[in-house]
């Protein structure tokens, strides 16, 4: 049998990924990646380490530390930017962290405010990024269903659905003046499903809280949340147990439920994505302070 | 691991417009598919009876189109005003439907939907028919190079299932596209509120015996094949790790690139043979259309982001003149003759729209004559880029054939073309060699010849200032020549009225003029209003680095109103006088000239002083 003349969507949705970073490399003056640490994010390095090889990716990568993240999340970090010899910029919101801003005392909203979307703004500004490349996906939320690959930001980083550039064929518009900057989606056409197929496709490394574990969580508004570390507040009778649970997503320890599940290796959690009942971002707390919330963020900046 | 997620991965992928007129039922329709091949989780369920129940339209029903209304804006009003792209799977396939909104104010985000899909359907109300934007959904679809249509005439519960209310909508439609270029349409009879002939066979219309919608996209062929078609490879950037490697990396277009093979760079015409065809996951023997490779070629051969690789049998045409059909999304109108930037897939260019030759009527498909598009016009245009790119016709080819016009002051994206055809080729007009050249001019007359363009409003003082600074230049013995707004209008100018597109070729011209006085080794000021920054650009773009000094003459609106030594402020204010500049005709003030002269509070004389005073700064006098 003769090679297969047509790709198949897996290879489709590579090449149009390798695509877009090679456009950022080539239009933009001072882009960067940014990393999230999640599945996500594996994926994005893992094309970009594609779409430039041999050479290595033109550019660093940036974590916004919100000091809350799971600690099996900052090893893992620091273990694939070794692996994979990249440059990693960490940044802090440091005047966040004077304020005293937590996700117990300030409430999600403000935290996810004060120490993720001020503190990407700060490093995007601290650095003078014109291009940051980022892991969203259309199918995540409805707001994000009409987000083009090329997202313009006005100076100051606002998003304006009104102001975005009409985005035909694969040509895309990168000019910029001034401090005006652009959000780039490589994974804008990728589904939840179509993530963990090319996880397993291509073996890449991800955290393994995303695998079903004996864990100590406490029941919260109807989510699994774990004790991560003994910053965790809990409330008067409330008492940490094992359960079996793995995370869908992954963010800040006290604000990110985890499902029960048995699924415990790639192959088992396609076969429970496959049959799943709730969306991924369902375990978000952030998400839900209002039906709309995702837009209203965007507008000021959040990824 | 399951059948299903084995399935899955070897899947195809199935791009699809979804289009239709408003309230035809479009998001609905696309609700239901996703909803019926099980992609909306139960989280996503609940909040979508919360929204049925708050903004819907459904009664009790959950109202499926609140799944793909995203914006809140949109929400509040109820309608869409944006492409949205949604996704399902099926064990066949994978799909993306770019739902694109049917106001007719928003051919914009039609066109985006279709530039990247494979198919279309085209909803229609069974009630309604085939209306106007049904055609101009056919129209654009088709323009836009999508072969495979289908018609979903919806709401068949609300027509009584009736066939011969389907039979004659499916009969007309078919009519109409046969002047158009499908390889197939199909007409499929449904109620998307209710499910029916969507996903899952209707009872009440036994009478059709069709494929039901989502039945009919997996099994369509839209494979053009565009792998049997001639090598197109687009170098997006060069791979230089280090001295030892030098690769291309770009993408297939179309054709297949072998290792071995020989190809043709098409804009040098330089030969070379594949090398190397590099991938992360090892080196390749051949890469088909679609794949993102980096190629190392036998020889070292200039090239660079831009460039496309052909194989040598079948080339691409070469030209900085063609034909295009040009989509308008812009408020405002295109101006003939102003320079945009056109970006060809990987190559940007300076390139004007010479002439529009007619407006497509996307109702009747008749040919309008017409001397502009506004927002949503469809036209054939003539091109001219400022150098040479390499393309094929958008019928043959939708990744080669394709372009997108940037405005050069906002940037935003004001158009988009597919080339219909090359008008000149490059190869057949070359520059006469000249043997006594600008440079020997400029000895001969002991001077560097250069442009200062005056731009203020009217009566700010311009061609008093340049004519007291022509006037000591020749005192000096310089050679020099001042071009006057007025003057140049009764003369070369003489056909050009004050319209926005006539100020532009007034400008062009004059920038053209003045070039050639520059060539010529004369120090040559010009003094024209010239309100718009993007031709003032374009004429700074003309000359060599350093020969081109803007001058702002700034005088406030109110000054110059006050002034008025021609009298036309005042005319201007009685409406005798039209798009005066100012008054209903914007002035953009230049944001990094040269030269300001805030003539305010000082005399003439002054400021002539400060432009010699600049002049001899530069070393262009001594």
């Amino acid at each position: 049998m003769g090679m297969p003349k047509s790709l198949t969507h897996l290879q489709r949705l590579e090449s149009e990924a390798i695509r877009i970073f090679r456009e950022v490399a080539a239009e933009f003056r001072n882009p960067v990646l940014l990393y999230s640490i999640g599945k996500d994010s594996s994926v994005l390095l893992h094309l970009a380490m594609k779409a430039f090889y041999p050479a290595r990716p033109p550019f660093p990568v940036l974590h916004i530390d919100t000091t809350w993240k799971f600690r099996e999340m900052i090893a893992f970090r620091d273990a694939t930017a070794e692996r994979l010899g990249v440059e990693l910029l960490v940044h802090i919101n440091r005047e966040g962290l004077k304020r005293g801003i937590n996700p117990f005392d300030s409430g999600s909203s403000l935290h996810t405010q004060v120490m993720k979307t001020e503190a990407l703004r700060q490093a995007l500004d601290r650095h003078q990024f014109d291009a940051a490349i980022g892991g969203a996906r259309r199918d995540e939320e409805k707001s994000r269903a009409k987000e083009r690959v090329f997202s313009f930001r006005s100076a100051g980083h606002a998003w304006d659905p009104k102001t975005q550039r009409p985005e035909l064929w694969s040509i895309y518009n990168t000019r910029l003046s001034g401090d005006e900057s652009m959000r780039v989606f490589p994974l804008s056409n990728w589904t939840e499903l179509d993530v963990w197929q090319y996880i397993q496709q291509e073996n890449i490394p991800v955290v393994p809280l995303y695998f079903a574990s004996e864990r100590p969580v406490v029941r919260r508004a109807g989510s699994w949340i774990m004790v991560d570390d003994d910053r965790m507040r809990l409330q008067p009778g409330e008492q940490a147990e094992m359960r079996l649970v793995r995370f869908r997503t992954l963010g800040c320890y006290p604000l990110t439920g985890a499902i029960e599940s048995t699924a415990a290796n790639v192959p088992e959690i396609i076969e429970e994505l496959l049959s799943a009942a709730s969306s991924e971002r369902q375990g978000r707390a952030i998400d839900h302070d209002e039906s709309t919330s995702m837009e209203k963020k965007k507008r000021e900046g959040y990824f | 691991m399951s059948g299903f997620s084995l399935l899955a991965s070897r899947s195809s992928l199935l791009r699809v417009l979804a289009c239709g007129s408003v309230d035809d039922g479009k998001s609905t329709l696309i609700g239901r598919l996703v909803y019926e091949t099980g992609a909306v989780f139960d989280d996503q369920l609940a909040a979508l009876k919360r929204d049925s129940r708050k903004y819907g339209t459904t009664g009790e029903d959950i109202d499926f189109a609140l799944l793909l209304d995203g914006l809140e804006a949109e929400r509040e009003q109820g309608i869409t005003i944006d492409v949205a792209y949604r996704y399902f799977a099926t064990a066949r396939r994978k799909f993306i439907i770019a739902d694109a909104p049917g106001h007719e104010e928003y051919t914009r985000n039609m066109a985006t939907g279709a530039s990247n899909s494979d198919a279309a359907v085209i909803l229609a109300d069974a009630r309604k028919g085939v209306l106007p934007q049904t055609r101009r959904h056919a129209h654009i679809a088709s323009l836009l190079g999508i072969r495979h249509v289908i018609l979903a005439v919806n709401k068949m519960d609300l027509a009584g299932y009736s066939q011969s209310v389907f039979s004659d909508i499916a009969g007309e439609f078919g009519q109409f596209t046969e002047k158009l270029s499908f390889a197939g349409v199909t007409a499929i009879p449904v109620s998307a509120r209710r499910g029916e002939n969507v996903v899952r066979r209707s009872e009440q219309m036994a009478w059709y015996t069709g494929p039901v919608l989502l039945e009919h996209l997996e099994t369509l062929d839209v494979d053009a094949d565009v792998t049997r078609m001639p090598l197109r490879f687009a170098v997006q950037w060069v791979n230089r790790p280090n001295g030892d490697f030098r690769g291309f990396a770009g993408t297939v277009l179309s054709g297949v690139v072998s290792e071995g093979q020989e190809i043709v760079v098409a804009a040098s015409g330089s030969h070379s043979r594949v090398r190397r065809i590099v991938t992360h996951d090892g080196d390749l023997k051949e890469a088909i259309t679609g794949q993102a490779v980096t190629l190392v070629l036998a020889d070292e051969i200039g090239i660079s982001r831009g460039d496309v690789l052909t194989s040598p049998q079948a080339r691409c045409e070469t030209a900085d003149q063609f034909a295009a059909h040009v989509i308008w999304f812009a408020r405002d109108e295109m101006y003939p003759h102003r320079e945009y930037l056109l970006k060809f897939g990987n190559q940007t260019v300076p390139g004007r729209i010479t002439a529009l030759k007619h407006k497509l009527d996307v109702n009747t498909l008749e040919h309008v004559a017409a001397r502009s598009l506004h927002l949503n016009e469809i036209g054939l245009c003539n091109v001219a880029t400022r150098s040479a790119v390499a393309f094929d016709s958008y019928d043959e080819n939708r990744e080669t054939g394709a372009f997108i016009i940037i405005d050069r002051q906002s940037n935003a994206t004001l158009g988009a073309g597919m080339i219909a055809f090359a008008l000149r080729r490059a190869a057949n007009v070359h520059w006469q060699a000249l043997e006594v050249n600008a440079e020997a001019r400029a000895r001969v007359n002991a001077q560097t010849p250069c442009a200062l363009w005056f731009t203020g409003l009217s009566g700010a003082g311009k061609s008093t200032i340049a004519n007291l600074v022509e006037k000591r230049l020749f005192a000096d013995g310089r050679r020099s020549y001042l071009l006057d707004g007025d003057n140049v209008r009764h003369g070369l100018n003489r056909d050009l009225g004050f319209t926005a597109t006539d100020r532009i070729e007034n400008i062009r011209r004059v920038a053209e003029v003045s070039r050639l006085f520059v060539d010529a080794g004369l120090i040559t000021l010009v003094s024209f209003i010239s309100p718009f920054a993007a031709e003032r650009q374009m004429a700074r773009e003309l000359f060599q680095p350093g020969q081109f000094h803007e001058i702002f003459v700034d005088t406030p609106l109110d000054v110059c109103k006050e002034r008025d030594p021609k009298g036309l402020y005042a005319r201007a204010a009685g409406g005798n006088l039209k798009n005066f500049t100012g008054i209903d005709s914007p002035y953009e003030a230049p944001l990094n000239p040269e030269l300001t002269l805030a003539t305010a509070n000082a005399t003439p004389e002054e400021l002539a002083d400060r432009v010699i005073t600049y002049l001899k700064s530069r070393r262009l006098i001594p």
